[in-house]
């Protein structure tokens, strides 16, 4: 199999006539884990729905192919089948669906035919186990009163078992303890390969502890303002975001509280 | 992304065959005392039932239209027949059902359903029940399911104890009407302590056109007994008008259980008005299970009088509301003894321009004491075209007492679509999950083979119905 190639360039777009991404460029392919860091408000998420193809993030400028075909020019579903996965920060509940129908349904259409039931559940399972949930959590009605937590793992269920060849991750770390956020991160490093290009927005530098990245990016006002390695994730960790305001020329502000400190 | 465009209602209704007419007898058209003395004299009737008629005809005749619920314009008591005879012969056996009939009903796959999974069928066609059985092991038991004329003739004791003190004629003018025609419906006896554990069926099916079908069912549960009685509709496609006036009255004694389950699927030129009332004694437990997706109007409210202490009442629903449909629906639960409890969950979807109405009522009187009702009414709303309505009425003067109340109105969230849809669900078939899931509590209440039939007909209904 072809190795994935993403590539985005000077992608702009708005939320309800609002600019927010002003131009971003960047290039992730297979086996490679590319975090994008950034203040609240910086278009780490805005830039996750625009690549999945939500209805409300209108582009307006810019490209992005994966493998050399238009994504832009897909529907939300098709994105998904070209290999493009969101892990969502806040999943959307959809009572009456169980985790299992919904898993085996888009497994279908990812596959152009249908999974018998028996190889499903083994695959279901096995990716169960990996992730530490319990196998009745398969029957349970889609993200209808999950934890924080539950939701996602649940979303990392879905990446485990539909095996995009790009995994957007918006946040997937907020809200989790710290053991959490190391099943988490080690689910995803089980996953690290040849054939998946994994993109991991973080606020926060904690995941990266587990979930070493290749390569960091640190997004400012809509645009990737900064890349290098893992280096400037620890940067970010010990001194805040203010020096790299003094160094565009931007107004400092009060840090936002220490992320580690729960 | 949007929900529901234009909604392509070229829908395949797929039960909208009708028959040839070879009929053995067929009323004139319109209502008089002598079109009911004719019914009850072609029925060969004591004169009790012919009397109980002919004072129903008179309330009916007195009794003004409901002014609320839905439109009842459409409906001309003159341009009706009230009594339609098929066919001299009841049958036991298939094979004694005449050839056109028989047909039918293996369109509808009753025959077949019978054989696979159920303990007895009634086919009723126009005005009378056309096919009759139960399994022996049941007869044995004791367990009586027979056509309620039958019952009128042979258990004529038992029919008289308990006809029309569930529902009586003067309850409204359907009722009234119903009283005074009605022909066929089920006649259950279940004795104490007997359990039928596979459903009962009995299926009910109009094939002439402008035709009134008015069965009656009495139930009665005796202690400790159970019994799950399933009902299913359907009739041709006409540009007129037809009428399905049911009464359904159910006893359910001391500890006794009975599950009551209809799927209505009317064309769309059916006027469903129909009276369903249970009496749950101590301890006893009734469930209305309540499906309606056809007819151009529905005004039914399943309800419970529980009038023993710790009875149990539930009602369980759903409406689908189509292009031209009101589904005016609902339940209706009194409790008159301390420590009963009901729970009524109500959904409804409306799309196309369809109407769907919640109208329910809980009412506890001051000496109940320790009664705990609970009301879920959840209503999803496919387009803009499409409207729904909550009309919850609660009259509760006992201090204690639990309640609960909760109404949601939705519409498929572009944030559930997109949701799925990022996943590789195309939108369709994203929609439809959505609706499935949102009925999904009323489909797990179903026997498996009615569950499917569900998901189907609902697919059916949303076909072309998203953008």
């Amino acid at each position: 199999m072809a190795v994935p190639k993403l590539v985005i360039e000077n992608l702009q777009a708005e939320v309800e006539g609002t600019p927010i991404l002003k131009g971003v460029d960047l290039e992730v392919k297979g086996g490679e884990v590319h975090a994008i860091m950034g203040p609240n408000g910086a278009g780490k998420s805005t830039l996750a729905f625009t690549l999945a193809g939500h209805p409300r993030y209108q582009v307006t400028g810019g490209r992005v192919t994966l493998n050399g075909e238009d994504v832009l020019a897909m529907s939300p579903d098709e994105r998904a089948r070209a290999g493009l996965f969101l892990a969502f920060q806040y999943p959307s509940e959809v009572p009456g669906v169980t985790v299992a129908n919904f898993l085996r349904t888009a497994l279908n259409e990812l596959r152009g035919e249908e999974i018998p039931a028996r190889d499903f559940l083994k695959l279901l399972h096995e990716k169960m186990d990996i992730l530490q949930m319990d196998r009745a959590f398969a029957n349970r009605y889609l993200n209808e009163g999950f934890s924080g937590g539950e939701k996602k793992r649940n979303e990392m269920l879905q990446l485990a078992v539909l095996q995009p060849k790009i995994a957007i991750l918006d946040e997937t770390d907020s809200g989790l303890d710290i053991d959490a956020v190391r099943v988490v991160a080690e689910s995803v490093n089980r996953l690290r390969g040849p054939e998946l290009g994994v993109i991991v927005i973080t606020h926060y530098s904690r995941i990266l502890r587990y979930l070493v990245p290749d390569y960091v990016h640190i997004m400012f006002g809509g645009r990737i303002v900064r890349s290098g390695g893992r280096e400037l994730a620890d940067k970010l960790e010990e001194s805040g975001y203010n020096w790299l305001r003094r160094e565009l020329g931007l107004e400092e502000v009060e840090e936002e509280v220490a992320p580690d400190v729960r | 992304m949007g929900m529901a465009k234009e909604l392509g209602l070229d829908l395949e209704y797929k039960y909208g065959f009708h028959d040839p007419e070879n009929y053995t007898f067929k009323s004139r058209k319109g209502l008089d005392r002598r079109v009911v003395e004719e019914i009850s004299w072609m029925k060969n009737e004591p004169d009790w039932m012919r009397e109980f008629r002919l004072k129903s005809l008179e309330i009916f005749l007195k009794k003004p239209l409901p002014t609320w619920g839905g439109d009842l314009s459409g409906l001309n008591f003159d341009d009706m027949y009230y009594y339609v005879k098929a066919t001299e012969k009841k049958g036991r056996s298939w094979d004694e059902v005449p050839e056109t009939i028989k047909k039918t009903f293996d369109r509808l796959g009753i025959p077949e359903a019978e054989r696979k999974f159920l303990a007895g069928v009634a086919a009723q066609y126009e005005s009378e029940v056309v096919y009759h059985k139960i399994r022996e092991d049941l007869e044995r038991q004791g367990v009586i399911f027979v056509d309620t004329d039958t019952a009128v003739r042979e258990y004529p004791d038992l029919v008289k104890e308990y006809f029309g003190t569930v529902v009586p004629p003067s309850d409204n003018k359907f009722a009234a009407l119903n009283s005074a025609v009605w022909s066929g419906g089920s006649f259950i006896y279940v004795p104490k302590g007997v359990r039928v554990e596979i459903p009962l069926q009995a299926y009910f099916r109009i094939n002439t056109e402008n035709m009134g079908q008015f069965e009656r069912t009495l139930i009665i549960v005796d202690e400790g007994a159970f019994v799950h009685y399933v009902e299913g509709c359907t009739a041709p496609t006409y540009s007129s008008a037809s009428l399905h006036s049911a009464v359904v009255e159910i006893i359910v004694k001391k500890g006794g259980r009975c599950r009551y389950t209809t799927i209505q699927n009317w064309s769309t030129n059916v006027y469903n008005l129909v009276t369903k009332r249970a009496i749950a004694h101590e301890e006893a437990t009734m469930e209305w299970i309540d499906g309606n997706l056809g007819s151009k109007l529905t005004m039914k409210y399943p309800s419970v009088f529980l009038v023993g202490r710790k009875a149990k009442g539930e009602v369980l629903s759903i409406a689908l509301a189509n292009k031209g449909q009101h589904q005016d629906a609902g339940a209706k639960m009194v409790h008159s003894a301390p420590e009963t409890s009901s729970t009524i969950t109500s959904k409804s979807i409306s799309l196309g321009g369809g109407r769907t109405t919640y109208r329910g009522l809980v009412r506890v009187p001051k000496t109940s004491y320790g009664c705990k009702s609970r009301v879920e009414c959840d209503a999803l709303i496919l387009d803009d075209l499409s409207a729904s309505d909550t009309i919850p009425y609660m009259e509760i003067e006992a201090d204690d007492v639990t309640m609960e109340h909760e109404a949601t109105v939705s519409k498929i969230s572009d944030e559930q679509l997109f949701y799925l849809m990022s996943r590789g669900i195309k939108e369709e078939q994203a929609a439809k999950m959505i609706v499935q899931g949102f009925v999904e509590p009323f489909r797990k209440a179903l026997p498996m083979e009615y569950a499917i039939e569900l998901n189907r007909l609902i697919e059916l209904e949303m076909e072309g119905s998203v953008g």
